[in-house]
């Protein structure tokens, strides 16, 4: 098959009859437990989180949550999280190290949300917090980029110890929209900054960001949904169980190393 | 000393011009090198005066940006500070047009070569690590360079033991980076979990503008945040905010009074009592004097 182009890929990952985390969690795996709120403010949608089993094992699972519809969509905010969102994110990781237990990410939004109350409530606060906690939490964490992967809003639940993309998701520092408009005054620009960025999976493999890559079914993950979400399993039972065995503190060294070498630059004397 | 620290809390609704953004009153045109006109309530002041006065608006209080040559000069000890790393430049990640000649040009303009200086200093005899951003660099956008340093600044402070002051300014991750900017973000938070957890002090200065990326990182990581009176502290553009929302937004929004309102800063401190506010955190965190307090500057 042919690869997509990055602005085809966009358009893929944003039709309506694109799977979403309510489609995969179900087949991947097994008793989900949802839980819910942060504690301090109250319960975002935007977010879901719980405990379920893999092939067995039981796991914490984060993921962000693109509506299949118009009602499911302004229950979740177009999967655009506020701080008491990824504050939950947090909660239940913290208690998945009490327990041991892996913590997998599923990464799906166009950015965190931008509006009054998120400010007031600390939206950078909750961002930061989680970059800097889910650094040092002692189990294993595996995020995989579902679909969009937008911004510092994404970021907030892919500091892990291997991130995987599936074959058309996208990741990236800002929507192409918000590039163009930023750096050349002009929205209209979107599709040029799409090709230009580098956000394809393909990338950011490149770039050390990305670490596997997931297939689709052929055409995009809509064809064949439990296909993908087979895939998808697959990669996280043999993830999850290969880092698993690492000993804590390499695991924790070599996540910090994971992002500790991104970045070019040189030195002069 | 107490009683001074409290009186630069201010009262913060009641200054009614307060918040008036830059689209204010914008078509009178002001000579740039002669007089200064107050982003945030208009007011026109004689360069001269508005320079002696450490560039703080006598008006509002606003406190505007600094070339990171004069914040270092009214922070650190007379001669005390070594800079690290002034030789690294960045990159092209993504081949985004022009970019290094924008960065050349830039470097230029503000005699350093990237975003934030870095490096070691004395304040009022404290020994510690300071990071200064000046936003006159490419609106201070955090891309490997900024990324780096900082990260470097946090592990040469963890392995010296040593407490890190930064001061934040910053429109967020550099774009012309792409997704080596945003994973900044991250490096430089695991660098600060580290030296959190060898138990070192961390205190942030929140300067004008502290957004976006730099917000949702570091600059939200301090153990101790300070913001100067009337500066922009927010995660997402007020643009970006007002498109979303479709309403307006309260004048003092993002603003450092707001931050501390919303329990997001511990204290707002005027440039005048900053060398002495973070001698005396550090003092508190039992770091204890290396030398002799420098009077020449204060």
């Amino acid at each position: 098959m042919n690869k997509l182009t990055a602005t085809e890929r966009l358009a893929l990952i944003r039709q309506k009859n694109r799977p979403t985390v309510s489609d995969y969690i179900p087949v991947i795996f097994n008793n989900f437990l949802e839980l819910h709120g942060d504690r301090h403010f109250g319960d975002d949608h935007a977010i879901i989180g719980g405990i379920a089993t893999l092939n067995s094992i039981p796991v914490t699972i984060l993921a962000q949550v693109k509506g299949r519809n118009i009602e499911e969509n302004k229950r979740t905010n177009f999967s655009m999280p506020h701080p008491e969102g990824y504050r939950k994110a947090l909660r239940l990781a913290k208690e998945a190290e009490k327990f041991h237990r892996p913590v997998i990410c599923l990464v799906d939004t166009p950015g965190a949300f931008c509006g009054i109350e998120a400010e007031k409530r600390g939206q950078g606060e909750a961002i930061a917090r989680n970059l800097m906690e889910f650094m040092t939490l002692r189990t294993p964490v595996v995020s995989v980029v579902l679909g969009e992967g937008g911004s510092g809003g994404a970021l907030a639940l892919a500091v892990c110890d291997e991130l995987a993309m599936l074959e058309n998701a996208l990741y990236s520092v800002i929507s192409p929209r918000g590039f163009a408009s930023i750096l050349w005054k002009d929205p209209g620009r979107e599709k040029e900054a799409c090709e230009l960025m580098k956000i394809t999976a393909e990338d950011l493999l490149g770039f050390g960001v990305c670490d596997k890559i997931i297939s689709e079914a052929a055409g995009g993950a809509q064809n064949d949904m439990k296909l993908t979400a087979s895939n998808i399993g697959e990669y996280l039972s043999e993830a999850i169980s290969r880092i698993s065995k690492t000993d804590i503190d390499i695991m924790l060294e070599n996540r910090y190393n994971k992002f500790r070498k991104i970045g070019m630059f040189e030195e002069q004397p | 000393m107490l009683e001074d620290l409290f009186k630069v809390v201010k009262a913060r609704f009641n200054d009614e011009t307060a918040g008036k953004s830059e689209d204010s009153g914008e078509n009178v045109s002001i000579p740039k090198d002669l007089l200064f006109k107050c982003p945030r309530c208009g007011t026109v002041a004689y360069m001269e005066d508005f320079e002696k006065n450490r560039r703080v608006c006598a008006a509002c209080n606003y406190h505007a940006r600094l070339k990171w040559q004069d914040r270092l000069n009214m922070t650190a000890d007379a001669d005390s500070f070594t800079e690290f790393d002034a030789g690294m430049i960045g990159k092209n990640p993504i081949n985004f047009p022009d970019y290094e000649k924008k960065i050349r040009e830039m470097q230029q303009k503000c005699e350093t070569k990237e975003a934030v200086v870095t490096g070691e200093c004395h304040i009022h005899g404290y020994r510690c690590c300071i990071g200064i951003m000046d936003s006159n660099f490419m609106m201070a956008s955090m891309g490997s360079v900024v990324g780096e340093k900082i990260t470097r600044l946090f592990e040469y402070a963890t392995a010296n033991k040593l407490p890190v002051i930064l001061f934040t300014a910053s429109g967020g991750a550099r774009m012309q980076e792409g997704i080596v900017s945003l994973m900044q973000m991250a490096k430089t938070s695991g660098a600060i979990a580290r030296h959190s957890q060898a138990g070192q002090l961390y205190i942030t200065v929140l300067t004008d503008p502290t957004t976006g990326g730099v917000n949702a990182s570091f600059a939200s990581l301090g153990d101790i945040i300070i913001a100067e009176p009337k500066v922009l502290v927010g995660f997402a553009g007020r643009r970006v905010i007002q498109d979303t929302i479709k309403q307006q937004l309260p004048d003092d929004f993002q603003t450092a009074e707001f931050m501390l309102e919303n329990g997001f800063a511990d204290m707002i401190v005027e440039r005048t009592m900053m060398r002495r506010t973070l001698a005396r955190i550090m003092k508190l965190h039992n770091y204890e004097k290396e030398k002799p307090t420098a009077q020449a500057q204060k």
